[in-house]
């Protein structure tokens, strides 16, 4: 059991030094594509090819005056960006790069990345609360309605993983997604050859991954739902009153969420580690690097959709047709196993 | 399974050392520096203009009412949850089960469509409830508003 420990602590620390150096050039991967889709260069001075701007932009705010608002509840001021920035690591610890690169697998990985998810949730709020400024109360009010909201949808696209994998264990969920694909067709198994079994190559599957995906994006408050950062209107949301190193974690939160959101949704429909040829770990990382470029792909594509239609596609298009897709799925099995007449 | 749950612990620990870490740092430039406070530099940002009031006012009650729509909803969802674990298992029984609950799940959240709960804009355009007023005969809809 010590020894259980120990591997899985040492794991989840490798993990963790990979994200953090990782998040660097996700950023500038970012800019630089940004700078391309807008016709620009993007950061490239700072080193070949720009490749230090990260660091650079580190230095610059490790050497910046601390200044804690006046009005600022102080308390609360210096816990908000701790609160954001702890979930978003402690989720690292469940995620299955590869068959033995997962720190831990909790019967209930599921549930935990959920959970962990919503606590975000607390530190931005108070993150707008404390700062005493209008843009940053107005949001963390508009943030923590959208994410609230949002949950729900990705809730049910998770019951639907749960229903087709039967488990909440994340490392199940990939193995269930081995082989060959399979499905029931007029009561035999049938077997489709060079087609993996991933859950995205199932239609009943389709709806939870698009609302995943959706909700994925306004979980982690991106574009083209960064309304609580809306920058136009409110200078920077929940931040703009957060200097320095204090700013670094929201921003490092930001894009420890998108890795999450995106090795999640690898894990869910994408069939995690599993591939041929290459190594798992390789296949894994491959896979959600075209998951975080659909992330920045987006950014750069849509616009920011207006506030009260945010609220309306989340309560009255993903919630609904989360909850159709689970009533599907239980007609089919239903069906499937035939019990002759329901 | 203790032994998954230590390892939780402890990653929650590292990840609360990083946090502090950081919170430390940020309060080195403090130390080394020389801060220099200003009333101007120490105000909320408010696009150059002198702060007006309180940042902490009153906000729309739309807000509570989306918190509580959601605690409503987020424990039926995760009612979901045992049985997509179990449904195969479960069989018949499980699925009307079920279905009696997913039906009552449903009127629910009809009665709120029809209330103009999810509504953002509702005293302006109503664009949820028009838009269930083309859908649905007129009759009918006179009917469900109770005007």
């Amino acid at each position: 059991m010590a020894e259980e420990v120990f591997w899985g602590i040492l794991k989840f620390v490798i993990v963790l030094t990979c994200v953090f150096l990782s998040i660097p050039f996700v950023i500038l991967a970012e800019r630089r594509f940004l700078g391309f889709m807008q016709d620009r260069y993007g950061p490239n001075r700072v080193g070949p090819g720009g490749l230090l701007q990260s660091f650079a932009d580190v230095v610059k705010l490790l050497f910046k005056e601390e200044i804690i608002p006046a009005g600022a509840d102080k308390a609360l001021y210096l816990l908000a960006p701790a609160l954001v920035l702890v979930p978003a690591l402690c989720t690292f610890v469940v995620i299955p790069f590869g068959p033995n690169a997962q720190p831990v697998d909790l019967g209930i990985g599921v549930l935990y990345i959920l959970g962990l998810a919503s606590l975000g949730v607390y530190g931005i709020v108070l993150a707008g609360w404390s700062s005493n400024s209008k843009y940053a109360f107005l949001g963390a009010l508009r943030s923590s309605a959208q994410m609230i909201s949002y949950e729900l949808a990705v809730g049910l696209a998770i019951v639907v993983v749960v229903m087709m994998t039967g488990s909440l264990r994340l490392g199940e969920i990939v193995n269930e997604q081995a082989g060959p694909l399979r499905f029931w067709w007029a009561g035999q198994l049938v077997e489709v050859p060079f087609l993996p079994n991933w859950l995205a190559l199932k239609p009943l599957a389709w709806p939870a991954l698009l609302i995943f995906l959706v909700g994925g994006f306004a979980e982690t408050n991106r574009a083209p739902f960064d309304l609580p950062e809306a920058e136009t209107e409110l200078v920077a949301g929940y931040h703009t009153e957060y200097t320095g190193m204090k700013f670094a974690m929201f921003f490092l939160a930001e894009y420890a969420n998108v890795l999450t959101v995106s090795a999640m949704t690898v894990t869910l429909f994408f069939g995690g580690w599993h591939g041929p040829l290459l190594p798992p770990l390789v296949w894994f990382l491959l896979k959600m690097s075209l998951v975080v470029f659909l992330f920045m792909w987006a950014r750069a594509t849509l616009p920011r959709i207006r506030y009260d239609r945010l609220m309306q596609l989340g309560w009255t298009a993903l919630l609904p047709v989360g909850l159709a897709n689970v009533v599907a799925l239980a007609f089919y099995h239903i069906l499937k196993v035939g019990y002759g007449t329901i | 399974m203790l032994a998954h749950y230590g390892v939780v612990a402890v990653a929650v620990a590292i990840g609360l050392l990083t946090a502090g870490a950081f919170l430390l740092i940020s309060h080195l430039s403090s130390l080394v520096g020389e801060g220099k406070p200003k009333e101007a530099k120490l105000s909320p940002y408010e696009c150059g203009v002198e702060p007006v009031g309180d940042a902490r006012q009153r906000f729309p009650v739309k807000f509570y009412v989306v918190a509580m729509l959601f605690i409503i909803f987020d424990v039926e969802i995760v009612f979901f949850y045992p049985w997509a674990l179990q449904f195969r298992e479960l069989g018949l029984l499980g699925f009307w089960a079920m279905a009696i609950f997913v039906t009552i799940l449903v009127v629910g959240y009809l009665y709120l469509l029809r209330t103009g709960a999810f509504e953002w804009e509702w005293w302006e355009e109503r664009p949820v409830t028009r838009a269930l007023e083309e859908a649905v005969p007129v009759g009918v809809a006179q009917q469900g508003t109770g005007n």
